[in-house]
């Protein structure tokens, strides 16, 4: 079995996160020497839907829009010194994206590299109807689907880079399966080698939002403080053979890794402590322990496995209707008590289009809650600068936009003083979930050829 | 006698929200082992389960992690439908883990030197 550490990178948390992330990773991997992978984690619950309408509108889109940006500064390098990269950044295209990758490629003087492309994900083709009629029931034929994904594990990327693929292009493959297919290929482990492939599963959890490990989302001046919040440093991950990982950052890098920022990420969308289910394992971490090595080192412990899920989990995305917003600003001397009036007018004007929603910018927004009854309970007070937003959902777009009419109104006919009106109407995704036995979803890679 | 204290719990703990769907869950990590015992006491199911009474929880699960020195709280349709039905700006509910860290608690006065913040 392989021994030497293996060193996985991560680059990016979520689409739309900093394009300059990786040229610090990517160098730290090389400065360590040894086998390593980059990847990115560019997929949440409801991009794949996005990504499908583009791939709607434009047939060779579809995927991460910001491809081209997160790998050209890195690409060059990676291929030189053998950083393999593993991404979901194919989305709902990755045949696309592994065309454009070959393409950049070209662009940049580079040879064409090994790309792999895993397949199984996508559910959304007339064949697989009758599986998500049979695992949702017969109210998904009222949906307009827009995508349909299994959440698809590790051992096709796995497979892909034993096949010697130098970059491994995934649509829905779970997050942490970005990290534990590189492993998997790495050590050679056996695939129901349950404690270690839960543990490298918590370290693909560690890295899988990017900075959120190393000090993104953590600051809070004065009790949480961090070094260097516009330059952080993002994660690496040294796994060793039994699958037990130190967390690091590039050397020289802004952010802090310490024992709490782990434990906010370990926690971070877990519900059972026991039971963080993923296609590839059950990981258990109620056992779990950190322990600070040294500056921004941390070694995670004592996570366990149990068996994988015989079912994999299904996001399948559907057109709901539209959601309408609209703003107004009131400043100075009795600002709250005009906002407040504002909001009565939009409440008689709307009634009957459905349940208001109502903040208070400046006095209550996040926390309340859409009926109202947060804001119900706080006595009007003396705010000096408070921006009204409302906002509704409604089926039909031409209802929606009756709330984005009604606010503009208010410039002539709501309160005094009323300014920077801002208003859209953007149509809406619902997602239902379900899971389907994964011997229906077989799952695979194809080694693209390129003419 | 052992003379205490009331602080907010944000003195005392951090902690992260994470979503899936309308389900929100909240870590609460105390900032030293010391104060562990008095969380566990005072930050309960029921107490978490206040401190949200107007999002109308359908449920809440405490999970806890001796180990960490740090819990899990998993509130069950407190989002109003998450990101695919809320109205809220925050449609993920990201900065719920602040309203439970305003959570008050009592703490002995020998522990005042393991709180952050001032």
């Amino acid at each position: 079995m392989q021994r030497e550490i293996l060193r996985v990178g991560c680059a990016a948390g979520f689409s739309g996160d900093r394009t300059d992330a990786a040229g610090p990773v990517v160098d730290a991997l090389i400065a360590a020497g040894g086998p390593a992978v980059l990847i990115f984690e560019t997929l949440a619950e409801r991009t794949l839907a996005l990504a499908q309408l583009a791939r709607r509108a434009n047939p060779d889109g579809g995927y991460e829009p910001l491809l081209d940006e997160l790998l050209r500064p890195v690409l060059a390098r990676c291929l030189a010194s053998g950083v393999r990269i593993v991404s979901n950044f194919g989305a709902a295209n990755p045949a696309g994206a592994a065309r454009r990758i070959a393409a950049l490629c070209g662009e940049l003087g580079l040879r064409v590299p090994r790309i792999a492309v895993v397949h199984g994900d996508d559910l959304s083709g007339a064949r697989h109807r009758a599986l998500l009629d049979a695992a949702i029931g017969p109210a998904v034929d009222a949906l307009k689907v827009v995508s349909a994904n299994a959440y698809i594990g590790a051992e096709a990327i796995a497979d892909a880079l034993s096949a010697g693929a130098e970059i491994v292009v995934c649509g829905r493959v779970a997050d942490p399966s970005l990290t534990v297919g590189p492993a998997l290929a790495h050590f050679g482990w056996a695939r129901d080698d349950w404690d270690r492939l839960a543990r490298a599963t918590m370290a693909g959890h560690l890295l899988e939002c990017g900075a959120q490990v190393s000090g993104g989302y953590y600051a809070d001046p004065g009790y949480k403080d961090v070094p260097g919040l516009a330059r952080l440093g993002y994660p690496i991950a040294e796994i060793d053979a039994d699958g037990h990982c130190v967390i690091t950052k590039p050397a020289g890098s802004g952010g802090r890794i310490d024992a709490h920022t782990v434990k906010e990420q370990l926690l971070y969308e877990v519900h059972d402590p026991r039971a963080y289910l993923t296609p590839d394992v059950v990981a258990d971490i109620s056992e779990a322990t950190v322990t600070e090595l040294g500056p921004d080192r941390v070694r995670l412990a004592g996570v366990r496995g149990h068996a994988r899920p015989a079912e994999l989990k299904v996001n399948v995305c559907h057109e709901s209707g539209w959601l309408a917003e609209g703003e107004i600003s009131y400043a100075g001397a009795r600002a709250e008590a005009r906002a407040r009036l504002a909001a009565d007018v939009l409440r008689e004007r709307l009634q009957g289009l459905g349940p208001l929603r109502v903040d208070l910018i400046g006095v209550t927004s996040v926390l309340a809650d859409d009926a109202g009854r947060w804001l119900a309970q706080r006595a009007p007070g003396e705010a000096r600068d408070v921006r009204l937003r409302v906002a509704l959902n409604h089926t039909d777009r031409a209802a929606a936009e009756r709330l984005a009419r009604e606010v503009t109104a208010l410039y002539t006919c709501g309160p005094a003083g009323g300014g920077g009106v801002r208003t859209s109407v953007r149509p809406r995704l619902g997602t239902v979930s379900c899971t389907v036995p994964r011997q229906q979803v077989p799952t695979g890679h194809n080694i693209v050829a390129f003419a | 006698m052992t003379t205490t204290f009331e602080v907010p719990l944000h003195r005392a703990a951090h902690g992260r929200t994470g979503d899936k769907g309308n389900r929100s869950n909240i870590s609460v990590i105390a900032w030293d082992p010391r104060l562990w015992d008095s969380l566990v006491a005072q930050v309960t199911e029921e107490a978490v389960m206040r401190q949200f009474a107007h999002r109308r929880p359908s449920r809440v699960t405490r999970h806890l992690l001796p180990r960490l020195h740090a819990m899990n709280f998993v509130l069950d349709e407190v989002l109003d439908g998450g990101v695919n039905d809320a109205l809220n700006l925050d449609s993920h509910g990201k900065a719920l883990s602040f309203l439970l860290l305003d959570l008050p608690i009592t703490i002995p006065s020998a522990l005042a030197d393991c709180l952050a913040g001032s």
